[in-house]
């Protein structure tokens, strides 16, 4: 209370006037001088008194030991005091709940009073006192408040509601509250619409699954009425609850955005931000060649940029999601770069957001002004910011192609001006374009190379001696600047000692002759005198590369590089997506999805954009539609031309596939140790990118049991490529067409996919290698197959549990169960999947071999099998012939069996063996076939039919199931046109 | 909703607190004051901070900290625009908004946060409202209120807090009536070292004082209204009529008011009032460098400027400096490095100069920032994007009012990059 005697002295006569006298009590006896004046008679001594109460509760005191004293004052018709001692009562009630109860005769009673001023007052007061005894007596009250004739008293009760569902919800629920506020809705008044808007949002956080605001077109229009008429706190509680609504149409999308346009003119940059929310998500359905959508589209830009001349505060958040709305759609302020420009005395949190958004919008047009301006802000006082803006200068290099060359004498002209942060930053970029661009630029490496010794950061100098390993044979004193840091190699940190490893390497592999003492001495620095396991790993395996097969050693380390591409900093489009429909929230300042953060959002519902309608893009089921995203569309047809079904089964990506019966996936610890000694290791490889995984070193170690018997083939065809072991995995069991690349990287955003199907102990499983050849991690994988001709589906979700760093690599099984929605497909074997991860969705498509069907109760009864080959037509019987094949019809029978395809009975006829075969397919379609061996050359007779379908049909399964024969038979050259004639 | 407010003084001290959900301790502050202890000034603490149970949203105003605690999902500009009605609210009250004035009305400013939120929504932001619940203090009311025991606290329910035109008072009288309006324009503008403007743009705002009685209906209109790139409007102001006729038609508030803000684009040519000719070197060896800056009349469309100022952060390393002015007076806080160079009227004749030398601290390193100007101005009578209000008409009442329409132009975040 220093302070506040102090202001006394100084105010001798002001005293009077102002409440710091509340403060000059005495320490001593100050709380029993209050209470007597608190008793006291004189109506104006009570007020001051409970001034005096209140001023001490503010600044934080404890006065609670007054409560008796203070309620007591409660009975009057002073309507000061009465709120002063409401005040007081909020405050403390909880802590003296026998005492409060005392008050609670005065609120009844109050709740009745003629004035609704004095209604309003005391339900308000009372759903504020947080004891459980006084919420039993307020139940009551409210009800009537709810009802009451006055919209002041009917606004308030309705706020009463959400503060008591917040002491007790059951009981609110109990006593039907919920209903009765979901009415005021339909209020006549639009301040009670606004406030029972509110109390139902706030009710329906925490019941996040409880329809409370269902809206339907009818409530939907009540609330853009009362939006013309209420408090602009109202219009943003109404806003944000309309941004709820899915617009059954366009023509409803459009109508409700017109109405809400006129909010974008708000004093309150809260409410225009919760307008842009509605405008952003209900534009998602309009046709995009409707007029209105472009005028929208126009209309939307001048309010984001005024909010931007609003106090720093405001501007952050806007900036926050301006950023959001820059990604999803660029077109809004593609022409507003000047708005972004960073002025010197912004506040720091301003200028990086401004700076960020600058890189967003950059492009062709507009480059020359934002690298100036970047340079411009490389020498302001602010050493962030000066890092930001210079790496900044990199990103613009990598975003637009043609500004590389000018990002590139740029920032050369930053490093003559030899300030040493600027310096490093540039160095870190450099290499960045140097990776985005190989052999364009080189030619600045001699003037890196001079600031050498200036560099004291460990990311500078990590990527100076990248930039020397990578380009060794330009730099005629390689040898020489790798060695000078070679000197204090124990002082580095982690991140310079691996990549000095990897660029003296490198060196040696290119300069032979000359570094070989060079490479040895930091071959043993980092395996005998390094406690770091990474490193020591990393050394270990240069080193055998080195001494086992050097060619092998050339082709990984100097392998190529995959490059690097600006969307790896853009939000993943899903959580875009997701993140569009919280505008204005704190989500949009985190960027994050509120399940992701906010405390007590017991699974938050996840917010999808609703679908363009009416644009010939037909979606399945309603609930597929509304969850079908904007921005797939305009993805899909890369791949897989337009397949409207498709879409809609592949959006729903993200749910966890249907879990049908089967075993579950077989990742074996063994196999996964495989793995990250392959992903780990080729990792550090290749990488300019530091940390290898610590799995790593296990890894290593456990390399000779990495062979489990029946997973041999994943693991020995990767071990093999890299250590040319050779000769390991030879399918034994069923047949396995060996691994194609179904999805390029280029396709995918550094995502190669390749892969296999295999039927392993009667569960089909899709073998797939990803590979991570992009800069940044992958996470969060899944997949989704198109409806195909057997209805193949996953079984279960992909299992990638670990991020896919660059360069790694993972092996995954997928089971798949045949119970999904079938369609025929063209070919019959065709399967169009959708891989997701972190970045984006992908589609590829790729052929599975027939035999993967041929399930193990294939065997046909004798009886039922020659009855049935005779029933056949011949119309469904077809004919072709299998070349060079050397297997006697035993080993055939025998290797045939391996994939369910089973003998029934075998005779020879004039030297020729005929084998009489069934199979079973998944579907329960049968297959009968006679296959009849000849020394050299077979030729066999297949014949099928249960429920017939068209015999074209027919005829393609004899292909597949032919082509499967065949190559079972390692016959590889078949022709299959040979049998669609 | 909106939980509590804490107020900070600049030296971390919380003098007043108030909850209007459960209570929730002050020691949730703690993550605050550690992010103010990071930032170098105030200015820069990150408005919104994440703690493990709660959101912080803070402004930084007056050199006060208003900090609001959230535990849910709360837009963060609804809490932002709040904060800085509660200080317009002091503001408004008290006259000023400082720590000294918040303490000496303690127990009014918690009173009128009460009134502000219930439950952590909105209720009466008004001004105009709340001054009718809780009247502000004045000298004479206060000492009525001594003798006579009656309270600040009205006691009838408001008109005005539940008519749909929530900013307007029933039964206003004034034996005067007048309205006035300011045209005041703000030039946000960027010139780099050789005088081209590399980012300018107007931000306006019609200010008005309605001293009106009864229930005018008012409609302004402008000569040029397709100038004015975006516009935000008090709420009173009819939206329709503006995307159809272009025209302000309102029932305004009592008193004084922010009828619109606007917003003219860098895509319209700003005119700019002033060039600045200068140059700040320091030379490569020795400790020692020249200032030399020179401010003349450019686009005035023929007005007088007055007011100018230049201000400059000049480096860290300077030592002192010594300066001469042609014309105002400059000062400098070697402290805050900080130069402020006074010119007042710029005479188109006889155009003002500083120069003289710096000297750098011995040893120093040649500064590697190149402090920028900040430039003040202010031209009466002129607008400087040209906007002309046409007319304004009175419906509704029978009287005739008094009208008035002022132009101002100034600077707003001026800058010139040397």
């Amino acid at each position: 209370m220093e302070w506040a005697n102090q202001l006394c002295e100084n105010r001798q006569f002001g005293s009077k006037m102002t409440d710091s006298k509340y403060f000059t009590t005495t320490k001593k006896g100050e709380i029993f001088e209050l209470k007597a004046e608190l008793n006291s008679d004189k109506k104006e001594k009570k007020k001051e008194a409970v001034k005096k109460v209140i001023a001490s509760m503010t600044v934080g005191k404890d006065v609670s030991a007054l409560f008796p004293d203070v309620v007591n004052c409660m009975q009057t018709d002073n309507l000061e005091l009465k709120k002063l001692v409401y005040l007081y009562l909020m405050n403390y009630a909880k802590s003296q709940p026998d005492m409060a109860i005392m008050a609670v005769n005065t609120f009844v009673k109050d709740c009745e009073d003629a004035n609704p001023l004095i209604r309003a007052l005391a339900v308000r007061t009372m759903g504020c006192i947080r004891v459980d005894k006084i919420t039993e007596y307020l139940c009551e009250p409210l009800r009537k408040c709810l009802k009451d004739e006055d919209p002041y008293v009917r606004k308030t009760a309705a706020v009463c509601v959400a503060k008591l569902h917040d002491i007790n919800a059951q009981l609110v629920e109990d006593q039907g509250f919920l209903d009765t506020l979901k009415d005021l809705i339909s209020d006549s008044n639009p301040m009670v619409v606004a406030n029972a808007v509110a109390a139902l949002s706030e009710i329906a956080e925490s019941h996040p699954n409880s329809n409370l605001l269902d809206l339907n077109p009818q409530s939907i229009n009540k609330l853009l009425t009362a939006l013309n008429e209420c408090t602009e706190w109202g219009q943003i509680f109404i806003l944000d609850c309309l941004a709820n609504y899915t617009p059954r149409d366009d023509r409803e999308s459009q109508s409700i955005c017109e109405r809400v346009t006129p909010r974008l003119s708000h004093a309150n940059s809260a409410v225009v931000l919760s307008a842009v929310k509605v405008l952003m998500k209900f534009m998602e359905m309009l046709p995009k060649d409707l007029d209105y959508y472009s005028t929208l589209l126009k209309k939307l830009a001048p309010p984001l940029v005024t909010l931007l001349s609003a106090e720093p505060e405001l501007q952050y958040v806007a900036l926050r999601n301006i950023n959001l709305i820059v990604q999803k759609r660029p077109e809004i302020l593609k022409h507003e770069m000047k708005v972004f420009f960073v002025k010197y005395n912004d506040p720091i949190y301003v200028k990086l957001e401004k700076l960020d958004i600058m890189i967003r919008l950059a492009s062709q047009a507009n480059i020359a002004q934002v690298l100036a301006e970047l340079k411009e802000y490389a020498t302001e006082v602010d050493v962030d910011f000066v890092r930001k803006a210079v790496r900044a200068i990199g990103r613009c290099a990598i975003k637009v192609e043609q500004s590389a060359e000018r990002c590139v004498s740029t920032l050369l002209d930053l490093i003559q001006t030899k300030v040493n942060y600027v310096v490093q930053e540039a160095i870190v970029v450099i290499k960045d374009i140097f990776r985005k661009y190989p052999n364009k630029y080189e030619s600045v490496i001699a003037t890196l190379c001079e600031n050498l010794d200036s560099l004291d950061e460990p990311e500078a100098r990590a990527a100076m001696i990248w930039i020397v390993g990578e380009y060794a044979e330009r730099i005629d004193n390689a040898d020489e600047l790798l060695e000078s840091f070679l000197e204090g190699f124990h002082d580095e940190s982690t991140q310079v000692q691996l990549q000095l490893l990897t660029a003296i390497v490198k060196l040696f592999l290119k300069k032979p002759t000359e570094t070989q003492e060079l490479v040895q001495q930091v071959l043993s620095l980092a395996t005998q005198d390094s406690d770091n396991p990474d490193l020591r790993d990393r050394g270990y395996i240069y080193w055998r590369l080195l001494s086992t097969d050097p060619v092998a050693a050339k082709e990984v380390v100097l392998a190529e590089k995959p490059l690097i591409s600006e969307e790896t900093d853009l939000i993943e489009p899903t959580l875009l997506e997701e993140l569009i429909c919280h505008i204005g929230t704190l989500a949009s300042v985190y960027h994050k999805p509120p399940s992701a953060f906010v405390e007590g959002s017991r699974g938050v519902m996840h917010k999808r954009l609703p679908a363009r309608t009416g644009s010939g893009e037909s979606t399945e089921s309603p609930d597929v539609g509304t969850a079908a995203g904007g921005s797939a569309p305009e993805a899909a047809p890369s791949i897989i031309p337009s397949q409207g079904d498709l879409l809609g089964d592949l959006l729903n990506l993200d749910m966890a596939p249907p879990t049908t019966s089967g075993p579950p996936p077989p990742t074996t610890g063994m196999q996964m140790g495989g793995m990250d000694l392959l992903g780990g290791g080729l990792d550090s490889l290749l990488g300019g990118d530091i940390g290898g995984s610590p799995a790593m070193g296990a890894g290593f170690g456990a390399a000779p049991a990495v062979m489990p018997a029946s997973l041999n083939a994943p693991v020995g065809g990767g071990l093999g490529d890299l250590f040319d072991l050779g000769g390991v995995g030879m399918p034994m069991g069923a047949y396995i067409p060996p691994k194609i690349v179904w999805l390029p990287a280029m396709k995918a955003k550094g995502l190669e996919i390749s892969g296999t199907f295999a039927r392993r102990a009667g569960v089909i499983q899709m073998e797939l290698i990803l590979t991570n050849k992009a800069m940044s991690v992958m996470t969060d994988f899944a997949i989704q197959f198109n409806r195909n001709s057997f209805g193949l589906a996953p079984a279960g979700p992909l299992q990638v549990l670990t991020p896919l760093g660059p360069n790694q690599t993972i092996e995954v099984s997928l089971p798949l169960s045949t119970v999904g929605p079938v369609m025929k497909m063209d070919p019959l074997n065709n399967l169009q999947v959708a891989v997701k991860n972190n970045i984006d969705v992908f589609y590829f498509s790729c052929q599975y071999p027939i035999s993967m069907l041929f399930v193990e109760d294939g065997k046909m009864e004798r009886q039922v099998f020659l009855a049935t080959w005779k029933d056949i037509p011949n119309d469904n019987e077809s004919q072709f012939q299998i070349k060079d094949c050397h297997l006697n019809s035993d080993a055939a029978s025998s290797k045939l069996q391996g994939s369910n395809i089973f003998t029934i009975a075998k005779r020879t006829v004039e030297g020729q063996d005929m084998l009489y075969m069934s199979i079973k397919l998944s579907n329960g379609i049968w297959v009968l076939a006679e296959l009849r061996v000849q020394a050299g050359n077979s030729n066999y007779t297949m014949t099928t039919i249960r429920r017939s379908g068209s015999s074209q049909k027919m005829l393609t399964f004899f292909t597949c199931a032919a082509c499967t024969l065949t190559s079972l038979c390692c016959c590889m050259d078949l022709m299959l046109s040979q049998y669609n004639t | 909703m909106i939980n509590s407010l804490f107020l900070i003084n600049p030296s971390g001290e919380i003098f007043l607190e108030k909850h209007w959900k459960s209570v929730v301790s002050r020691s949730v502050c703690d993550y605050f004051l550690e992010a103010k202890e990071k930032a170098l000034e105030p200015e820069d603490v990150p408005p919104v901070i994440h703690t493990p149970h709660h959101y912080l949203i803070s402004i930084y105003r007056d050199k006060l900290f208003f900090l609001s605690v959230i535990q849910t999902e709360v837009p963060p500009l609804f809490v932002i625009e709040f904060l800085h009605r509660v200080a317009e609210m002091i503001q408004d009250y008290f006259g000023e908004c400082s720590e000294t004035v918040v303490k000496d009305h303690m127990v009014m400013v918690y009173e009128l946060l009460e009134e502000m939120l219930d439950n952590g929504f909105p209720l009466a932001t008004e001004s105009n409202v709340l001054k009718e619940m809780i009247r502000p203090p004045t000298i004479l009311r206060s000492v009525v209120n001594t003798l006579t025991g009656t309270s600040n606290v009205g006691d009838t329910l408001l008109t005005g807090q539940l008519s749909t035109i929530p900013w307007r008072r029933a039964g206003v009288r004034y034996t005067n009536n007048e309205a006035y309006f300011d045209v005041v324009e703000e030039i946000d503008a960027i010139l780099d070292q050789s005088g081209t403007t590399v980012f300018a743009e107007i931000q306006g705002v019609v200010e008005a004082c309605v001293k009106l009685s009864g229930m005018p209906d008012l409609t302004l209109s402008f000569m040029n209204p397709r100038l004015l790139d975006d516009v935000s409007f008090h709420p009173c102001v009819r939206y329709k009529l503006w995307e159809s006729e272009r025209v302000l038609s309102f029932i305004p508030p009592d008193g004084n008011f922010t009828l619109m803000t606007y917003h003219v684009n860098a895509q319209n040519l700003v005119a700019i009032p002033v060039y600045v000719k200068q140059s700040i070197s320091f030379f490569e060896c020795g400790s020692d460098g020249r200032l030399d800056v020179t401010v003349g009349p450019k686009q005035t469309m023929g007005k007088t400027v007055e007011g100018v100022m230049v201000t400059v952060h000049l480096p860290k390393t300077i030592l002192s400096i010594n300066l001469t002015a042609t014309q105002g007076s400059y000062t400098y806080d070697n402290g805050t490095k900080l130069l402020v160079w006074d010119i007042g009227k710029l005479n188109p004749q006889k155009l003002p100069n500083l120069r003289g030398s710096l000297s750098l601290q011995a040893g120093a390193p040649k500064p590697e920032e190149n402090p920028s100007l900040n430039i003040d101005l202010k031209i009466q009578q002129l607008a400087i994007s040209g906007l002309k209000v046409n007319r304004l008409d009175m419906f509704g009442e029978k009287y005739k009012p008094f009208k008035g329409v002022k132009y101002i132009t100034k600077a707003g975040k001026f800058q010139v990059r040397t």
